[in-house]
């Protein structure tokens, strides 16, 4: 098992140099010199030539790439254009945010999409099915960014219960958590009914029944702990999609997190700052995969001997 | 002295919806088992024979008819209301592959019912009886803490034989219980099957479509076709004197070791089963059937005793 998680975290590398080598490449054919930004509209040809040479923009390509990896083994990303400061540092102080942010979405999405998930299933085909599969499909189709502007007009702004946006007190994670959450909950629902649909068929459902088995006992200990590998999959995909990309959730509640981060810096045009981040986050997912699949093991005995053969 | 009833049906019937029609999966069936005794239940795929045991159970509800077990009437019981019962009667499934939850240890398969039934209190004791039946099914104390997939289909079956016995119960449906196994298998766990019946005294209902299994396990023997009872008899008296044409067809396809010129000819069945959607009032097996005669058509024939214990469904005895 130990060894597993070894493999996989030695795995991360070749991963790393991939991303980063893209994305230091996408950003290096975006238009626009920095150096021109940096100086200001009034900078004379020289002192902008000096920017440049400061900055390494003259240097090849691949001598720049090879330049910014020998700075990331020792944790230094560059500095931001913009702010002046460490890009690493200003990653790691807005991370938090995000993570509660996605923690209090996926919590909210989970609470009540697995629940609803498992009645579905059970009662398929009926009204109270369909009821369930609107709300679903509702979830899913509803624009992130709207159902936030409409949470804040009723909730913040007719009845005053929460703040429009900002990060302050725990009221205020409440509309972004319940606006990411809701898209999220809609896609667990349909995992979760879907493969309780599938093991609620299984042979072994009917031997727990003849077994005497309360139903209840049936549907928690042999339905849903049969069915949880599909739903484990589906909220470990909405966790990495969370971190990485409510941008517009964290947009529209200004809620300063990784999202608003990318999203500001590449309309600043903050190159360095972007390719961190990027970066950053890609390996923020991996290692969500890698947790992923250790949480397969812990419900799957099966899946765990696989692990240990492999070693 | 003639034993005790402990279980009879009394015209039992499942009809499923289908898109087509109702399906008359289970038509009008009845039997008594005295306790101790096993019923055999044969014949082919689709026949109803598995449908008749899991709604005999009442793992399915029945569509008409009455289930007196041990003189109760559990036809219209509600789930709950069968939860104590289940631990009277109990089932052997026909698949170990998937009838047993892959999450978890043989442990926790074979120890449930005894906890959900609250038979035994104290973790030990239950460990205990976990172990003595596992070892009264011959499955080694080594296997306790392993899951079914580590497992052979042998091994797996014994898990299901030990997880019905664990209740105690008085009647076990076996439901094909050695169809998924191989044929050297198959002997082992029918010989504990029958070993158990005699330790126990268990009554069995043995699902099979395998006649020389029923033989050599049954005391009686019902031949079911489309849903209906078409023999029934004591296993050496049908095994003598086969009376319905399918009977007949079934016992001649079990395959002799006899080689050479003075193999029987074996009477083979032709077409296909009819659909048991929508079912004309006319002898099912008419249309198959190598004798037919006038009287077939008119209206589906029933049970009649043609011998003492002997019953035959078929217009032209």
């Amino acid at each position: 098992m130990i060894r597993y998680i070894l493999k996989r975290l030695i795995m991360l590398i070749p991963v790393i140099l991939v991303t980063s080598f893209l994305i230091f490449w996408a950003m290096s054919l975006t238009g626009g010199d920095p150096a021109l930004m940096l100086a200001g509209d009034n900078a004379k040809p020289e002192q902008i030539e000096e920017i440049r040479e400061e900055l390494g923009l003259n240097d090849p390509f691949i001598v720049r790439y090879g330049n910014y990896m020998k700075g990331m083994l020792t944790g230094d990303m560059g500095q931001s254009y913009v702010t002046k400061r460490d890009v690493f540092k200003t990653f790691m102080e807005r991370l938090p945010n995000t993570l509660m942010l996605g923690g209090a979405a996926v919590f909210i999405a989970v609470v009540v999409s697995i629940p609803l998930g498992i009645y579905t299933a059970i009662h398929q085909n009926t009204w109270k099915d369909t009821a369930g599969m609107i709300f679903a499909l509702f979830g899913n189709s509803m624009p992130n960014f709207w159902l936030g502007l409409m949470l804040i007009i009723i909730f913040s702004l007719k009845l005053g219960l929460f703040p429009t946006g900002g990060k302050g007190g725990l009221d205020s994670l409440v509309l972004p958590a319940v606006t990411v959450g809701f898209g999220l909950a809609a896609l667990i629902t349909r995992t979760t009914r879907s493969s309780m649909l599938d093991v609620l068929r299984q042979d072994y459902m009917t031997t727990a029944r003849a077994k005497g088995c309360s139903e209840k006992q049936v549907i928690t200990v042999h339905g849903l702990k049969n069915a949880l590998i599909p739903i484990i999959t589906a909220i470990g995909l909405q966790m990495s999609l969370v971190i990485t990309g409510s941008v517009l959730a964290e947009t529209v509640f200004s809620w300063p997190g990784i999202g608003r981060l990318v999203y500001d810096s590449i309309s600043k045009r903050d190159t360095p700052m972007v390719t961190g981040s990027i970066i950053m986050c890609s390996i923020l997912m991996c290692i969500i995969n890698l947790v992923v699949d250790l949480i397969y093991a812990f419900f799957d005995p099966r899946i765990k001997a696989q692990y240990s053969k492999k070693g | 002295m003639a034993n005790k009833t402990i279980l009879e049906v009394q015209n039992l019937t499942k009809f499923f919806n289908t898109p087509g029609g109702q399906l008359h999966a289970v038509d009008g069936v009845s039997f008594k088992i005295e306790e101790g005794k096993t019923l055999g239940i044969v014949g082919e795929s689709g026949c109803g024979k598995s449908t008749t045991g899991r709604t005999i159970l009442k793992l399915l509800e029945p569509t008409g008819g009455k289930i007196l077990f041990d003189g109760q009437d559990i036809t219209g019981y509600s789930r709950k209301q069968m939860r104590p019962l289940r631990q009277e009667m109990q089932m052997v499934f026909q698949d170990p592959f998937s009838s047993l939850d892959p999450r978890q240890t043989v442990m926790q398969l074979i120890s449930e019912p005894i906890i959900e039934h609250k038979l035994l209190k104290s973790k030990a004791e239950i460990e205990a009886r976990t172990l003595e039946l596992m070892e009264t099914v011959g499955l080694a104390e080594r296997y306790v803490n392993t899951y079914p997939h580590e497992l052979d289909g042998g091994r797996r079956q014994r898990i299901g034989i030990a997880r019905a016995l664990a209740v105690r119960p008085k009647l076990i449906v076996c439901d094909e219980p050695v169809s998924a196994l191989d044929v050297s298998i198959q002997a082992q766990i029918l010989n504990l099957l029958k070993k158990l019946q005699k330790d126990l005294g268990l009554t069995y209902i043995f699902i099979t479509h395998d006649l020389s299994v029923v033989k050599y396990f049954s005391d009686d023997i019902a031949v079911m076709y489309l849903g209906q009872m078409v023999e029934k008899a004591p296993s050496d008296i049908l095994f003598q004197n086969p009376i319905h044409p399918y009977t007949k067809a079934l016992l001649s396809a079990i395959p002799l070791p006899i080689v050479g010129g003075d193999k029987p000819k074996r009477q083979l069945i032709k077409g296909e089963i009819t659909s048991p959607v929508n079912l004309p009032d006319e002898c099912r097996f008419m249309k198959r059937c190598d004798c037919v005669q006038e009287c077939c058509k008119n209206g589906n024939p029933q049970l009649r005793e043609v011998e003492p214990n002997h019953f035959v469904a078929c217009s032209c005895v």
